[in-house]
């Protein structure tokens, strides 16, 4: 379980958090490997597990009749992976596949939302710390809907 | 060009003449011209630096430079795109067409001072032109930096400039290239988000970072709050602003940014200045 404190000792979104939280979570962690092209989550599937990405690369994507799979953002190191867990209907919104050789870090999400359910401190501070993360990304993706580097209007 | 009053000094009014001496086609809509003296050269565009180009009969507009510049050659190399009147003319300058330069205005991204210190070049879209001179600079003197970091996006694959040096520099092991786009192509298999995403990832060390910005400016803002949460300085954070320049040095006023004006302060200031003035609206 040590590889398991230490890999999320050393991620940047588990900054704030005590010595005894990230016990917390190592306790329920495991470290993932996955082979380029190797699928990790099904769009409808139910949601299980969220992961933690320590080097490599995961494409989210959707199934679009007459396009295929369609990628919709790519995940790199320090990214969280898999939010549908903490919210209805608890399936996956999108698929997931590695894009190349990637390692992960695994936390099985029953026992975290009991853990968080038992001690609503600990939960408190794993979901900021989970919500951090999250704004981020939706902050990156409201940027993209700007279109910004489209031609701009009125210029010589 | 002599000035009137016979002192010798250039009169910085008067176009210079150039001949387009090459085109290189970039993305559908943007080129790289060469530029050579037709006579008179003017000074060497320093990294950061834009000169006023000018087609004849139409009118003339800012450019940054995107080449360095060589000892002993007058040559100048610009990036343009098309997105009115003035730029589509030059896009469309063939070799032997003669434009009118004037210049070089305005601030480097003084490449030099950040010697010995780790170096994050972020560019969206064709912010990536006036950073080229940057990295080509850091490549040129690789020892004398530590690390080296760019981060490029574009709208698409086909829209990133320079893709071919892009792509060599992707296979440096000495030199770090996250490009992304934000619209998802079936033609490409690398990072698709917002160029936060990957400056996110790097794990910068923010006491010997020095950061260079290109790009709209909402994405050069929110890049540098990004650097700010990391810890890396304001004072360590240099951009590229882009407005209205005209008349190119300070007198007109077009290019006014709050207390400054982008044309003489700029076009490349620091973020400790910037960052108050990123918000507000064009005067």
């Amino acid at each position: 379980m040590n590889g398991a404190r230490e890999a999320l000792a050393g991620d940047p979104l588990f900054a704030g958090l005590s010595g005894t939280e990230l016990e917390l979570i190592a306790a329920v962690a495991r470290p993932v490997r996955l082979g380029a092209r190797e699928r990790l989550l099904r769009e409808g599937d139910p949601a299980r597990g969220c992961w933690l990405i320590h080097s490599g690369c995961v494409a989210l994507d959707l199934a679009i009749p007459g396009r295929g799979q369609v990628v919709v953002q790519t995940l790199g190191r320090g990214d969280v992976l898999g939010w549908s867990w903490l919210v209805p209907p608890y399936r996956w919104q999108f698929g997931a596949v590695a894009v190349q050789p990637t390692t992960l870090t695994e936390l099985d999400t029953e026992q975290l939302r009991a853990l968080a359910e038992q001690d609503p401190r600990f939960g408190y501070t794993l979901m900021l710390a989970l919500f951090e993360s999250l704004a981020h990304r939706l902050q990156a993706t409201r940027a993209r809907l700007l279109d910004l580097y489209r031609v701009p209007d009125g210029q010589p | 060009m002599a000035s009137p009053d016979g002192t010798g000094a250039r009169e910085p009014m008067l176009p210079v003449p150039y001949r387009v001496t090459s085109r290189q086609e970039e993305t559908h809509d943007s080129v790289t011209l060469r530029l050579d003296p037709v006579g008179e050269r003017l000074p060497p565009a320093q990294p950061g630096q834009f000169s006023m180009l000018a087609a004849p009969r139409i009118g003339e507009v800012a450019i940054s430079a995107s080449g360095v510049p060589l000892p002993g050659e007058g040559s100048l190399e610009h990036t343009i795109r098309t997105v009115g009147a003035v730029s589509r003319a030059l896009h469309d300058a063939r070799p032997g067409t003669i434009l009118g330069v004037r210049g070089p205005f305005g601030t480097t991204w003084d490449l030099p001072s950040a010697a010995g210190r780790d170096l994050v070049i972020v560019a969206g879209g064709v912010g990536l032109a006036p950073l080229r001179p940057v990295i080509l600079g850091a490549l040129a003197e690789r020892d004398a930096y530590r690390r080296i970091c760019l981060v490029a996006g574009a709208r698409t694959p086909a829209e990133f400039l320079f893709r071919r040096e892009l792509d060599a520099w992707a296979c440096r092991p000495d030199l770090e290239v996250d490009l992304t786009i934000d619209q998802p192509s079936a033609d490409w298999d690398g990072q698709v988000g917002f160029v936060t995403e990957p400056l996110a990832r790097l794990r910068l060390e923010p006491h010997r970072t020095t950061a260079f910005l290109c790009g709209p400016e909402p994405m050069m803002r929110f890049c540098a709050q990004g650097l700010l949460r990391t810890g890396i300085a304001a004072e360590d954070i240099r951009l590229s602003l882009e407005r209205n320049m005209q008349c190119g040095i300070g007198l007109c006023g077009h290019c006014q940014l709050g207390p400054i004006l982008v044309c003489r302060d700029g076009p490349v200031v620091g973020y400790a200045l910037a960052g108050t003035l990123l918000t507000i609206r064009e005067l």
